[in-house]
């Protein structure tokens, strides 16, 4: 760290040559390793991250990252453009993986099973960590076929009636049952922005997954499409664990139970998310959350 | 002096124009260009573009109406007699006539009327020539001189030029249309008049395609029968099978290139795939006829089958790899339009890259596959040079690929090689299957592009 400390001890700002994170040195009292401030273990974890780089080529995008994500809980993620979320979010499930310059080092687990083991197939992998994206990206298909496409190439339906009650309970669960229950056969991107969503979500939950990532899931959509996603979330907690990156802070402070502060690759602060948004300890976090930056 | 060299003395003329326009407008504002309204080229350009314009067009105007004037004036001055000679034979005296005042061969006795009428041809054109020279010059120079008065510092000589650069565009791609109409319409009237010769019903629907016309009555061997239908039989099983080999192997390398392949591969095999596109067409074709063919030959010989040594089979295989890097680049840029979202939400799911293909890009990227595909027929069906060399020229009614068959391309070749008569039913005949030929492709490239459009619209 090559961090230019002052005589006070606060950290010399540098945004605009900040290849580094700066790191508040005084706040220590709480913090673990590498910085980070806040407590980055919870008592249940689902995932555990430790020690995650990630590069692009030679850039490194993702500095020793340690977080754990719990079970059955929202976490989210904030921070700046460009501060690493989403990225750290798509080592969760390797998608990372389709990148061809794109290289991850540390170790992820999930239930005590290290994901980026040579040994692992990454198919189960992401059939259990489940992802949605930015856009709602619907296959040019029949709604029924973009539910239906998880369970088929994993063979979870031993015939067509099983892969009906599939189809049924995913879209039920993503409260989108009522809404095309008449018109299966009709395509999925005819649906609305809001709709389209919420059929991704209904299409990920179709595998069955025990996490579901969510890369700013809400950012294509209007108040009324987002509020329901949020809903959404929050009924899906009971069953999942949600990892989702947001640029808004509301919505971080509304659907999750804890956030993580991502600044420039590293995860600066991270706690219930309660405090984070009343009393966050870092000054950058606070900086951020106050809108002073970002 | 030749137009040619008043072409450059008028090029000349505006390029002194272009030097004396912008200076004016310099001098006008004392140098502070930002006074003006134009930068001060667009002052010179104007100037030149006046100087220049109307003279050019006043050339054009005049050497379009110089002949007929000149050709009537000669005529006024012959004799009656000859001046009441029907057109055809007029026009005969007429070139004799211009063929002595410029020196060439004359193809009758020259006597003293048409001497006469010669030298009166000559001292008209000379006349005429030196009147276009001056006309031209004075035009332009006065047009320029007026351009030049009118630069004032508010003149809006940027707007002008704007607008002439337009009108040049405009006019550049409207004669692109006008020369197709053009050759549209001049294959339609030909075909026309080979249909008041040949029913329309016997060319579309006749079996047979045998097309030497007997000359005089005694002669033999000249059938004179105009039955398409093999013909364009031909032409379908060498399609199809130029189709069968290209399509799954420009397909699959699509696929590969855009889906698999590392970025090092791709940079090599891409440029590598694309010369097999620049290999011109002739090439391929002496492969297929002294290459391919003969290994065909010999291969069915080793099994028992008679292959001829020019077979539908070689043609269409060699069309087929000509073809491959057409079907792989279009699949290509399609597969890659397949948004990246697809692919995301796909192997999000869990999906391997071949599931993800099958099940989400192929499908989606499908209309554009076969818009592309459909280009490809329709380049394969007016695709000749590796016909003429492989396929053969007997108009054989055949599916069977091991045979010679014909092409409708082949047989306008052969219908318009060495001398012809030119209102003879075999060569109209070379003019209606190029209609016909014409409608096909046509009528596949619009569907072809109307697809491909649609299909790009589904993403943006």
């Amino acid at each position: 760290m090559d961090d230019v400390i002052n005589q006070d001890g606060t950290v010399a700002r540098e945004l605009k040559t900040g290849t580094d994170a700066e790191v508040d040195m005084q706040s220590t009292n709480e913090s673990q390793s590498r910085g980070t401030v806040g407590d980055i273990y919870v008592d249940d974890p689902r995932m555990t991250c430790r020690n995650v780089n990630v590069y692009y080529g030679d850039k490194q995008a993702i500095f020793d990252i340690d977080l754990d994500i719990g079970k059955n809980q929202v976490i989210s993620m904030i921070g700046p453009s460009g501060c690493g979320k989403s990225t750290f979010l798509r080592c969760l499930n390797r998608m990372n993986d389709t990148i061809d310059v794109c290289k991850v080092t540390g170790q992820i687990k999930m239930d005590g099973q290290d994901i980026y083991d040579g040994a692992l197939d990454v198919v189960p992998l992401r059939a259990s960590v489940g992802m949605v994206f930015q856009k709602p990206n619907p296959f040019p298909k029949s709604i029924y076929d973009n539910i239906a496409y998880g369970p088929r190439i994993h063979g979870l339906s031993d015939d067509k009636q099983h892969l009906d009650e599939i189809v049924e309970t995913s879209l039920k669960k993503a409260g989108l049952w009522e809404e095309v229950k008449d018109r299966l056969d009709q395509p999925g991107t005819g649906l609305s922005g809001g709709q389209q969503q919420r059929l991704c979500i209904a299409r990920a939950i179709a595998v069955s997954p025990e996490v579901i990532l969510m890369d700013e899931p809400c950012s294509a959509l209007d108040p009324i499409a987002t509020a329901k996603i949020e809903e959404l979330i929050d009924e899906l907690r009971e069953n999942y664990t949600i990892a989702i990156v947001t640029h808004s802070m509301q919505q971080a402070a509304r659907v999750s139970q804890r956030t993580a502060y991502f600044h420039l690759g590293k995860l600066i602060e991270v706690g219930e998310t309660d405090q984070i948004f009343t009393a966050p300890k870092h000054r950058l976090t606070e900086d951020y959350i106050t809108g002073r930056f970002g | 002096m030749h137009t040619s060299t008043l072409i450059i003395v008028l090029l000349g003329l505006m390029s002194l124009a272009y030097y004396l326009g912008r200076k004016r407008s310099l001098n006008l504002v004392s140098g502070r260009v930002r006074d003006l309204h134009s930068l001060p080229s667009y002052y010179g350009l104007h100037t030149a573009l006046w100087c220049g314009i109307p003279a050019i067009l006043l050339l054009v105007l005049w050497i379009s109406f110089e002949g007929s004037v000149v050709t009537g004036l000669v005529v006024d001055s012959l004799p009656q007699e000859t001046q009441a000679l029907p057109p055809e034979r007029l026009n005969l005296v007429l070139n004799d006539i211009r063929n002595l005042a410029t020196g060439d061969i004359v193809s009758t006795a020259v006597d003293e009327n048409l001497q006469s009428a010669a030298d009166h041809y000559a001292r008209l054109q000379g006349i005429s020539q030196l009147a276009m020279f001056a006309a031209a010059l004075s035009l332009a120079i006065l047009a320029g001189y007026f351009a030049h008065r009118s630069i004032t510092r508010h003149q809006r000589a940027r707007n002008r030029v704007e607008k002439a650069i337009n009108f040049f565009l405009l006019s550049s791609s409207t004669l692109a249309i006008f020369t197709t109409i053009g050759i549209v319409l001049s294959v339609l009237f030909e075909s026309i008049r080979f249909f008041q010769q040949i029913p329309v019903t016997e060319f579309i629907f006749g079996l047979e395609w045998s097309p030497q016309t007997a000359i005089r009555a005694d002669q033999v061997g000249s059938s004179g029968v105009f039955g398409a239908i093999p013909l364009f039989a031909g032409t379908f099983l060498i399609t199809l099978i130029a189709m069968v080999v290209a399509v799954p192997i420009g397909l699959l390398s699509a696929i590969y290139m855009a889906d698999y392949a590392g970025r090092h591969f791709r940079s090599l095999a891409k440029p590598v795939l694309e010369v097999l596109a620049g290999i011109p067409t002739v090439v391929y074709g002496f492969f297929a006829a002294l290459t391919v063919a003969p290994f065909f030959r010999d291969l069915g010989a080793s099994m028992g089958l008679g292959v001829s040594s020019e077979s539908a089979l070689a043609a269409g295989v060699v069309m087929g790899i000509m073809i491959i890097p057409f079907v792989s680049s279009l699949s290509d840029d399609v597969i890659n339009a397949v948004p990246q979202a697809m692919r995301d939400g796909s192997y999000g799911l869990g999906a391997t890259r071949s599931e993800t293909i099958r099940q989400v890009i192929i499908p989606a990227a499908l209309p554009g596959i076969v818009g592309g595909v459909l280009l490809a027929v329709s380049r394969a069906i007016g695709e000749t040079m590796i016909v003429v060399m492989a396929a053969g020229l007997s108009a054989n009614l055949t599916a069977n690929p091991l045979e010679a068959v014909t092409t409708v391309t082949v047989q306008i070749v052969t219908l318009l090689v060495g001398d012809q008569e030119f209102d003879s039913a075999k060569t109209l005949a070379a003019f209606a299957l190029a209609l016909v030929l014409f409608v096909i492709t046509l009528a596949l490239n619009m569907i072809a592009l109307h697809i491909v459009r649609k299909y790009r619209e589904q993403y943006e």
